[in-house]
């Protein structure tokens, strides 16, 4: 009897008794991400499930992680498929207008630069010891694009995916705190004054309609492997411009999205387990994804630095720093960054055009070197 | 293939990819402009 009573009051402290010493330090660090979501704003729809789920799995003999654990289902049934991202990306799609990009094609290679980072970061993991799929799946967090880094991580190197999509997401968030010293390095004050004059509003409704069609095919066919990414963002985009299918765009970009985001954010928290989680190379991968986004900004502004000259100094070279993914907050930087020496200076339409090229040049990014990589017999 | 060979394969492929595609896609674009533009549209209606 006193046995049984025993084991019964065993079963009561189990939780406390079978705490790994990592278990405590992630529990603090999913309440950071809490705090940052909730009290600070960053990227809220994404670190409060993200946190919540980091506390849940460091709860030790729940099993949520384990067969049939519920987070598990959710983990096995949209990141191990693919599918949450991938739903995500048409609901992106859905939610943006490409119309500033379409009146000035040629700011989308801005957002081909904004990309170099991907690359370099690359180079330099490989440098530090990663393996071929590790470096690649390290150097998508330069996208600074979330679904997109979940994508090639959850494929390439799944047991990284914690620690790189935290990564994308958190520096996503602190794009106004990383990119404007980096802006003012690389530029001159007669630079940062450069005016680009308004955008005109010239593109017609079939345009937008057969852009997201062109950029499907041809970016189909010259990066395949990269076309479930580059599909779903541009059947998104179909369906907001066709305007036809209101009701699925919509849904898309509201109900669909929403509770993706949550099944995705809960299934990324569930994979900060601190025993996998807390070890050194964590922490150099989120050192080499604050390096990409800076490398990403710094390339991106000398882009722009050279179409200033080869334009006869028409372009405002900040505009380069909106080449990267994160919108539409990086265009938000820039235009804030250009009133700061001329309150008269509008540059937020022209830097939307970067920051939707931006887009587009991080999926197309990833569908490029996923390519490459099967081109080289790597995957 | 070693690191080194990789590494700087994908440096160069991988930018020079991206670029070379987002440039044939905005010089598609320039044409796509070009060929659908927004007067010719208004006076049809």
């Amino acid at each position: 009897m006193l046995e049984a009573i025993g084991s019964g009051l065993y079963g009561l402290v189990a939780g406390f008794t079978n705490l790994h010493w990592s278990n405590p330090i992630m529990i603090i660090v999913g309440l950071c991400l809490l705090y940052l979501g909730i009290k600070k704003d960053f990227e809220p729809l994404l670190l409060v499930p993200i946190g919540f789920g980091c506390i849940l799995v460091n709860i030790p003999l729940a099993g949520l992680m384990e067969e049939e654990g519920f987070l598990k289902i959710i983990y096995d049934a949209g990141i191990i498929t693919e599918l949450f991202p991938l739903l995500i990306f048409v609901g992106i799609g859905a939610m943006t207008d490409f119309g500033p990009l379409l009146e000035n094609p040629k700011i989308f290679l801005l957002g081909a630069a904004g990309q170099f980072g991907i690359f370099l970061t690359l180079a330099l993991a490989l440098a530090l010891g990663f393996t071929k799929l590790e470096a690649v799946s390290i150097g998508i967090i330069g996208a600074c694009d979330g679904p997109t880094a979940i994508y090639v991580t959850s494929k390439y190197a799944p047991h990284l995916l914690g620690a790189v999509s935290v990564a994308a997401y958190s520096y996503m968030s602190l794009v106004p705190v990383i990119q404007p010293p980096i802006m003012r390095l690389f530029t001159s004050k007669e630079e940062r004054l450069i005016n680009m004059g308004t955008v005109k509003k010239s593109v017609s409704k079939t345009t937008k309609i057969v852009f997201p069609l062109v950029v499907t095919v041809i970016g189909g066919l010259i990066a395949p492997k990269g076309l479930p990414l580059l599909g779903t963002i541009m059947l998104g985009n179909l369906m907001k411009e066709c305007g036809v299918v209101s009701r699925l765009a919509k849904a898309s970009e509201n109900e669909i999205a929403n509770i993706v985001t949550l099944l995705l954010g809960i299934s990324i928290g569930a994979t900060m387990d601190g025993k996998v989680f807390l070890t050194p190379q964590t922490l150099i991968i989120l050192g080499l994804g604050f390096l990409a986004i800076c490398l990403d900004t710094a390339c991106g502004v000398m882009f722009g630095k050279l179409m200033k000259v080869v334009t006869g100094g028409k372009v405002n070279p900040l505009i380069g720093a909106a080449g990267i993914s994160a919108y539409p907050m990086s265009a938000r930087v820039v235009q804030k960054e250009g009133q700061k020496y001329d309150k008269k200076n509008f540059l937020l339409m022209h830097a939307m055009g970067a920051n939707t090229g931006g887009q587009v040049g991080s999926v197309m990014a990833a569908a490029v070197m996923l390519s490459v990589l099967k081109g080289m017999g790597v995957i | 293939m070693d690191n080194w060979t990789f590494g700087i394969t994908m440096v160069v492929v991988g930018m020079g990819g991206t670029l070379l595609t987002l440039w044939i896609l905005s010089v598609i674009m320039s044409v796509l402009k070009k060929a659908f533009p927004l007067k010719k549209e208004g006076e049809g209606k």
